[in-house]
C-alpha cells in the first residue's frame, strides 16, 4: 500500500489519502466480540493465545459488542442461538465485519440434513464477509481468514460507488 | 448386592400387576416393565427399602418405540395407529452396588408418566429433556417446560419418529 513510503524529509509529517489512513486504522485494530460457540471456539481461543497470537494483528476480544468491530461466528449456530447472534450483531457499531468460522456456521456442516435445531449457515441471518472452511479450521486457517478480511478492508473507500 | 431376578421377584411380590415382564436375553441390559402411573410409588420403595436403597438415578431418558402401525380398515382406507413412547430409568445403589433398569411405556396419544423428581432430584432436567424431545408429560413435575429447544418452539417434538421439521422458524429457513 505504501502508506509510509510517501513522506517528507521532516519526520513529523506523513502524507496519505484519507481512505488509506482510515482503512489502515480499521484493519489494524479489529477488536472482536468475546464470543464462542462450539469446538471452533477452542481453535479461536488457541489463535488468541501466545503461540499464534491474534493480538499481533490487533485482534483483542472485547467483553461488549458495543466496543467491537468484528464478530467471529465460531461454531454450530442453533436456531435458538441465531436470534441472539442477530441481536449481538445489531448491537455492534458500524463499520462491522463478520467472519464465519468452520463448516457449521458456513452451511450447517455435519448437521445439514438431520440437524432439526441447526441454522444451515449464519449468512441466513447476518451478512458474512469471510468464510473460513474447516471442521474446525486450524488457527492458521483462521489467521488466513483474518488476512483476507484485512485485504477487503484495505480496498474499501469513502467514495460512494455509482449504482449501475 | 441383589441380582436382576431377585429385584424383579421382590417388586412383583409387592406391586403385582403394576410390574410387567422382566425382559432379559438382550444384547443390552435387562429391564423391567413398569406401569407409568405407578412409577412414583415403585421408585419410592426402591429408594427407601432397606434391602435395595437405590439412591442414585443415573439416567432417565425418553424413547420412541417405533411401533406406529398402519391398519387397513373395512372401507379400504388406511388408518394410523399410534405406537408407544417410553421412559427408561437407570438406577443404582451406591451402598449395595447393584443396578437396575426400569421402563415405562405410554400411548403416544396420551403420553403421561408420573414424575420421579420428588424421589431423585436428578430427574428434574432429565424429565424436562424427555418432554422437550418426545412430548412425554410428567405428572406432578414442578417445572415442566422445554429445556433445549426454544421456549416458543411450536413445531412438535423433534426426536419422535413421525416428526417433520418446519420450513421456517422466526423468519429463518430451517431446511438445508
Amino acid at each position: 500500500m505504501g502508506l509510509l513510503d510517501q513522506q517528507f524529509a521532516d519526520d513529523n509529517i506523513v502524507i496519505t489519502k484519507v481512505d488509506d489512513l482510515l482503512n489502515w486504522a480499521r484493519l489494524s485494530s479489529l477488536w472482536q466480540v468475546g464470543f464462542g460457540l462450539a469446538c471452533c471456539a477452542i481453535e479461536m481461543m488457541a489463535t488468541s493465545a501466545s503461540h499464534y497470537d491474534f493480538d499481533r494483528f490487533g485482534v483483542i476480544p472485547r467483553a461488549s459488542p458495543r466496543q467491537a468491530d468484528i464478530i467471529i461466528i465460531s461454531g454450530t449456530v442453533t436456531l435458538k442461538m441465531a436470534t441472539r447472534i442477530k441481536r449481538l450483531y445489531e448491537q455492534m457499531p458500524d463499520p462491522k465485519y463478520v467472519i464465519s468460522m468452520g463448516s457449521c456456521s458456513n452451511c450447517g456442516g455435519p448437521y445439514w440434513e438431520h440437524g432439526y435445531h441447526v441454522l444451515k449457515g449464519i449468512d441466513r441471518v447476518i451478512p458474512v464477509d469471510v468464510y473460513v472452511p474447516g471442521c474446525p479450521p486450524r488457527p492458521e486457517a483462521l489467521l488466513e481468514g483474518l488476512l483476507k478480511l484485512q485485504e477487503k478492508i484495505r480496498n474499501e473507500s469513502l467514495v460512494k460507488k455509482d449504482v449501475a | 448386592m441383589k441380582s436382576h431376578e431377585e429385584i424383579y421377584n421382590l417388586l412383583k411380590e409387592k406391586f403385582g400387576d403394576a410390574i410387567g415382564q422382566s425382559i432379559t436375553n438382550l444384547p443390552v441390559e435387562s429391564f423391567i416393565e413398569v406401569s407409568p402411573l405407578k412409577i412414583h410409588e415403585i421408585s419410592y420403595f426402591l429408594r427407601d427399602d432397606n434391602e435395595l436403597l437405590f439412591d442414585n438415578l443415573m439416567l432417565l431418558s425418553g424413547l420412541d418405540d417405533m411401533n406406529d402401525k398402519k391398519v387397513k380398515q373395512e372401507d379400504g382406507s388406511i388408518a394410523d395407529v399410534p405406537g408407544t413412547l417410553s421412559v427408561v430409568y437407570h438406577i443404582e445403589s451406591t451402598s449395595f452396588r447393584h443396578k437396575i433398569v426400569l421402563k415405562c411405556s405410554c400411548p403416544k396419544d396420551k403420553p403421561e408418566v408420573e414424575s420421579v423428581n420428588s424421589i431423585w432430584r436428578s430427574a428434574d432436567w432429565n424429565e424436562r429433556e424427555a418432554y422437550d424431545m418426545f412430548g412425554i408429560i410428567f405428572l406432578n413435575h414442578p417445572d415442566l417446560r422445554r429445556i433445549l429447544m426454544p421456549y416458543d418452539w411450536e413445531h412438535g417434538f423433534p426426536l419422535r419418529k413421525d416428526y417433520k421439521n418446519p420450513e421456517f422458524y422466526q423468519g429463518m429457513k430451517v431446511p438445508y
